[in-house]
């Protein structure tokens, strides 16, 4: 095994911790946009769908690549736009009664 | 020259990551939340765009309509849809992300055949994206309504599919072992009929533990198709993905653990049990389910020092959540405190009832969670409970009833309950609610817009 993949894994550990203790005691409230908003985050995998495209040389490969860019930017723009619809009807300083 | 491109895509990676963990912390609270996903959106954009200038890529025009036709969908769909259908949102789009993952291990194992621990990794993540885009399409489904979110429990189902599994896996086996890219596509089709075949048998209460657990293994399964790229000549986009991938999976299976804790069931029961696919039977509840008309239940909350609503699906379904304003209104106008009372697995999402009625604008500091509100219940005069019926269930402090040790929202306690259903049925857990036939319990019948439309409209006569 390469020592990028030992790297990688420690990194992963971290993250799992981090991932952890970030939403650890968070209300009922936000869930959803808890929900919404890490699948958002995972829209990263548009990142790696780029690169699998760019990458790609022959025919199938590129279909799939394309495919694969296809959905992940969806995954990036779907889940952003549900993510922030979402959070702009908890926000209190937005709404027509104001604060109460 | 390159190298400096190189050094600087990596800068923009760091800052990503360091923006997504912030993001996600920032989500947690109810002032933070806007500025967590602004963050998060940033830091996307940029990864995204820095990503084009990656030395060595092709393909840039393919790239870039994938990019716009898939963004530009997203952004449409997401845009326009009722904010009632944001549970089934939540599920597709994570299926896409899965989708992506699946389709990114499987041109890896096309093209880089060659080493065996790259190899492997891009299977697992081809195995567990390939069940989020299948399980999620079909969650997708249910919660659209078009096909029935009751479970649909298959003769063997158990047999058969552990055999698609184990089948569908030993076809990546092989794969791997041979270093031969011909057993993938059996290896994809069964491992997306596994996807299918899991989540058909679950039904639509239990779609918060299960949209928030594809949502994890999504997050899974970008975080090793991260590990598969590290190795590859543009390993560093790989790293952001396997933190950010990460970062969803454990974050995502902490909220699946906190759905199925709040149902007082294990997720696995959820997956493998088809729970509500039978009725229990034999259970006689004793006494009678006493109908009350609109007026008399608007005079009983006119005159009630407290009213708590216990919203549940069923007014997610009438879409009744204006009115259900309206009617707070109303009562506070009159001198009534209300407040809501929301159990953490009400709706089909996680948080799906605080969603709703913040849509309708009620302030969220009158929301309250199940722990917060349930000893405020003996000294409220009215609870008005709106097309709920598990969660409300006093059968969960029964020995030997299914939804036993569930923890609910003690409405029965209350001196006073109004119950708004449209008809005499069971729940979704297919259990006579002994809630329904206890004395201080009154059944107003209706579909749940109508029925508080009705309230209403009542309690401005009065």
């Amino acid at each position: 095994m390469a020592a990028d993949l030992w790297t990688a894994l420690f990194i992963a550990l971290l993250a799992v911790f981090t991932g952890y203790e970030v939403i650890s005691r968070v209300p009922v409230l936000l869930h959803t946009p808890l929900m919404s908003g890490s699948n958002f985050i995972h829209g990263i995998v548009l990142v790696g769908a780029i690169v699998a495209l760019g990458i790609a040389t022959n025919p199938l490969e590129q279909a799939i690549g394309f495919v694969a860019v296809i959905m992940g930017a969806m995954n990036v723009t779907g889940g952003y736009v549900v993510t922030e619809r979402i959070l702009a009807m908890f926000d209190r300083t937005k709404r027509k009664g104001g604060p109460s | 020259m390159t190298e400096w491109i190189q050094y600087a895509i990596d800068a923009v990676y760091v800052v990503a990551v360091l923006a997504f963990v912030l993001g996600l912390k920032a989500l947690s609270g109810p002032t933070t939340a806007r500025r967590g996903i602004l963050y998060a959106g940033v830091a996307m954009l940029i990864a995204v765009v820095v990503t084009f200038f990656s030395p060595g890529l092709s393909n840039f025009a393919l790239i870039a309509i994938g990019v716009m036709i898939g963004g530009l969908a997203g952004w449409y769909w997401a845009r326009v849809v009722q904010m009632t259908a944001m549970p089934q949102m939540v599920a597709i789009f994570n299926g896409m992300g899965g989708g992506a993952a699946a389709a990114i291990a499987a041109v890896t194992l096309l093209s880089g055949l060659t080493d065996h621990a790259t190899a492997g990794l891009s299977a697992a993540g081809g195995v567990i994206g390939s069940i989020s885009i299948a399980g999620s399409i079909i969650a997708f489904l249910k919660l659209q309504g078009w096909i029935t979110s009751k479970p649909i429990v298959l003769p063997a189902r158990q047999v058969v599919n552990t055999a698609v599994l184990v089948v569908g896996l030993g076809f990546g086996i092989f794969s791997l072992v041979q270093l031969n890219p011909l057993w993938l596509l059996p290896f994809y089709v069964l491992l997306l009929l596994y996807g299918i075949l899991l989540t058909l048998p679950i039904g639509g209460a239990d779609m918060p533990v299960v949209i928030s657990l594809f949502n994890a293994l999504t997050g899974v399964a970008v975080g090793l198709d991260g590990f598969a790229l590290v190795n590859g000549p543009l390993g560093d986009a790989g790293y952001a993905m396997v933190i950010a991938g990460t970062l969803v999976g454990a974050s995502g299976s902490l909220l699946t653990l906190l759905m199925a804790r709040a149902m007082n069931r294990s997720v696995a029961n959820v997956f493998f049990g088809a729970f509500g696919a039978t009725e229990e039977t034999g259970v006689a509840v004793a006494g009678q389910m006493k109908p009350i008309d609109a007026s008399d239940a608007a005079v009983m909350m006119a005159y009630a020092s407290q009213v708590i609503i216990v919203p549940g699906y069923g007014m997610a379904v009438a879409q009744a959540q204006q009115k259900v304003k309206e009617l707070a209104d109303l009562l506070e106008t009159k001198g009534v405190t209300v407040k809501f009372g929301i159990h953490p697995v009400a709706g089909r999402m996680p948080g799906h009832m605080n969603v709703l009625l913040a849509e309708a604008g009620i302030d969220y500091g009158k929301l309250f969670d199940r722990d917060e509100i349930n000893a405020e219940f003996p000294s409220t005069d009215v609870v008005l409970v709106i097309g709920a019926n598990d969660v409300v269930n006093p059968a969960a402090h029964r020995a030997g009833s299914p939804l036993q040790g569930m923890p609910i929202l003690d409405v029965d306690q209350a001196k006073n309950v109004i119950v708004i259903k449209r008809g005499q049925g069971k729940g979704f857990a297919g259990i006579e609610n002994d809630l329904f036939y206890r004395d201080n319990c009154h059944m107003l019948y209706g579909d749940a817009q109508q029925a508080v439309g009705k309230l209403v409209s009542e309690l401005k006569k009065a």
